[in-house]
């Protein structure tokens, strides 16, 4: 329901750009009970929910769902340099971000190459590399896929989370996990996990990726301007957003690998 | 959690949900609580010296895994076994591999590893058995060796500067004909005295890989092979049309009756309900399911049903409970 809403408006004033942030300002996303709306509460995040395992030919694989967002991905890997002038003693990590052309609400035909898509396979590599201890693979190459298959905001971080899990699954050796998150804000209230109609009233939307145990910020993009002061505040909801996805990513790797070895047996 | 891919009624479901269960509680009296995943630190004594292996890193005087799986203490060692991962060669280990390229001297096999893996020219037997260097001729003639996409069996040599190299200096290693290649997570394969099985009662030859590829095919007796090889190899201008047009005699060794390739399926089926559940495969465990779906009377195609799968889950567990009960 939210989704038809927020497209409305978007439409009715398209073409001035001062128009269009004016009414988008005046609009209310936080209501005066202190309700989003989706209802949620401004420091609630939507609902994670993770799976492990869904390519079955693939080295690992995960799905990651937040709220309405959900985002497969798939890693292969280490293995042979396809590419034979691109051997090095590091391994060689690459990402390509998709998104299917069912995943938003009006059918999309997009080019494989657009620049959004580039621009996000490139954040993605450059975060998860950040993490991959690359010097203990020296002459392969990882690749990691990632295709999202509904799109309702904050994709950037639902992707690098199903890759950190994907990753997790083929046993490559990491530093740390990485996990991401959203936060906005709108209406002067600090909003965490922004969803398609949020992330499109035009407001700051800050994305944040951290190593949750080495405590260090790998990923921090926002496309607008905001008060320093502000920007603390909203970071700082930002990771604890993506402490609480790390909780629950750590929860699902362990009962896996539990499982794995329980059922091997000795 | 990793899914079974199976569509299950509720009464299987029940079933399989069970066993698992009981495979739980059986393994978590041997080892408890040595699972990690990345980023969990490691509890050492560290008064005793630690030695940090595979998997772990150091991070401000704590030990942290890298990986996740399981965490093993030898000594003063300890090091995280990975459980999901490619194929970790060692040295001595029997593989199978695939041949992606035919190259200078060398082929280059796909083994499940980081890279390709390089077997040589030189390291490997001549098809007519004679120990000598390595003519031209002999390069020229690789492709009568191997050809890409053979599958071929081979020991890892280790490590030179350009890679991992293999060695196939025995009758026992070499090409593979007249059966199945299976892929199977390499962690579910154990490294033990003997790869090679010979599967008597069903005319049937077995050879687990270390890397997690599998063989299933017709008992062939190598040394008729060679023989046969012999005359051809001498002289390989005679070899190329011999290839075409097939003698009777020869048409006759290519054909695998109907019974062993029935059995070649069973032994495959097999494998595949085993790496579908994730339990170890060992030759014992294979033959007591084949000989499961033989005295059921199943088709080789039920084998791979959810209703034998979760049977074999239930014959796992019991398995499993008399063997703790005999130790």
């Amino acid at each position: 329901m939210g989704i038809v809403e927020g497209k409305e408006s978007i439409e009715r004033c398209g073409g001035n750009g001062m128009v269009f942030e004016k009414i988008h300002l005046r609009m209310e996303y936080v209501s005066p009970e202190g309700l989003r709306l989706d209802g949620r509460r401004p420091m609630e995040m939507r609902q994670i929910r993770a799976e492990i395992g869904a390519v079955s030919k693939a080295d690992g694989s995960a799905i990651f769902e937040m709220g309405n967002t959900k985002v497969i991905a798939a890693v292969y890997g280490p293995r042979e340099v396809q590419n034979r002038s691109q051997i090095s003693n590091h391994a060689l990590v690459r990402c390509e971000y998709s998104m299917a052309n069912f995943s938003t609400g009006d059918r999309m035909r997009k080019s494989k190459g657009d620049r959004r898509s580039t621009e996000i396979s490139l954040v993605i590599r450059q975060t998860m590399e950040a993490s991959i201890l690359t010097h203990l693979l020296p002459r392969s190459q990882i690749d990691i896929y990632v295709q999202v298959l509904q799109a309702d905001g904050g994709t950037r971080s639902a992707c690098i989370n199903a890759a950190t899990l994907a990753l997790a699954d083929a046993g490559i050796p990491m530093r740390d996990l990485v996990t991401s998150c959203s936060a906005g804000y709108l209406n002067s209230t600090p909003l965490l996990d922004l969803n398609y109609v949020e992330d499109s009233a035009g407001g700051p939307d800050v994305t944040l990726g951290i190593l949750p145990k080495l405590d260090k910020v790998t990923l921090l993009q926002m496309d607008s301007k905001l008060p320093i002061d502000i920007l603390e505040n909203v970071m700082q909801l930002a990771i604890e957003g993506c402490k609480a996805i790390a909780n629950y990513i750590r929860e699902i790797l362990l009962e896996n690998t539990k499982q794995l070895e329980y059922r091997r047996g000795v | 959690m990793r899914g079974i891919q199976l569509p299950l009624s509720q009464t299987q479901k029940v079933r399989l949900q069970k066993a698992l269960e009981k495979l739980e509680s059986i393994s978590s009296k041997v080892n408890s609580a040595a699972s990690v995943i990345i980023a969990d630190s490691i509890p050492v004594n560290h008064e005793d010296g630690v030695l940090k292996g595979h998997g772990t890193i150091d991070l401000n005087g704590e030990v942290v895994a890298t990986i996740c799986g399981v965490v093993e203490r030898v000594n003063k060692l300890v090091y995280v076994r990975a459980l999901r991962s490619r194929y970790k060669p060692e040295v001595g280990d029997i593989v199978i591999g695939r041949v992606v390229e035919v190259a200078q001297k060398r082929w280059r096999l796909d083994i499940n590893f980081n890279q390709d893996a390089v077997l040589m020219l030189s390291s490997m037997n001549m098809p007519d058995g004679v120990q000598r260097r390595r003519t031209a001729l002999d390069e020229l003639n690789m492709r009568c060796i191997f050809e890409e996409n053979d599958v071929v069996c081979a020991e890892v040599r280790g490590f030179q500067h350009d890679g991992l190299h293999l060695q196939a200096r025995s009758r026992k290693y070499g090409k593979l004909n007249r059966g199945q290649l299976l892929k199977v997570p390499p962690y579910l394969v154990k490294r033990q005295k003997q790869h090679f099985h010979h599967l008597e009662e069903f005319g049937i030859d077995l050879i687990l890989g270390c890397n997690g590829f599998i063989w299933v095919g017709e008992h062939i007796e190598a040394k008729d092979d060679m023989v046969e090889d012999q005359v051809s190899q001498s002289d390989p201008q005679v070899l190329l049309p011999n290839k075409n047009c097939l003698s009777l005699e020869e048409q006759e060794k290519n054909y695998t009756i109907l019974e062993t390739r029935k059995y070649i399926c069973r032994a495959a089926n097999a494998v595949r309900v085993l790496s579908m559940l994730g339990f170890n495969i060992t030759l014992e465990i294979i033959k007591g399911i084949i000989d499961l779906s033989i005295s059921m009377n199943l088709d080789i195609h039920e084998m791979l049903g959810s209703d034998f799968c979760v049977l074999v889950a239930e014959k796992e567990v019991e398995r499993r409970s008399s063997n703790k009960k005999k130790r």
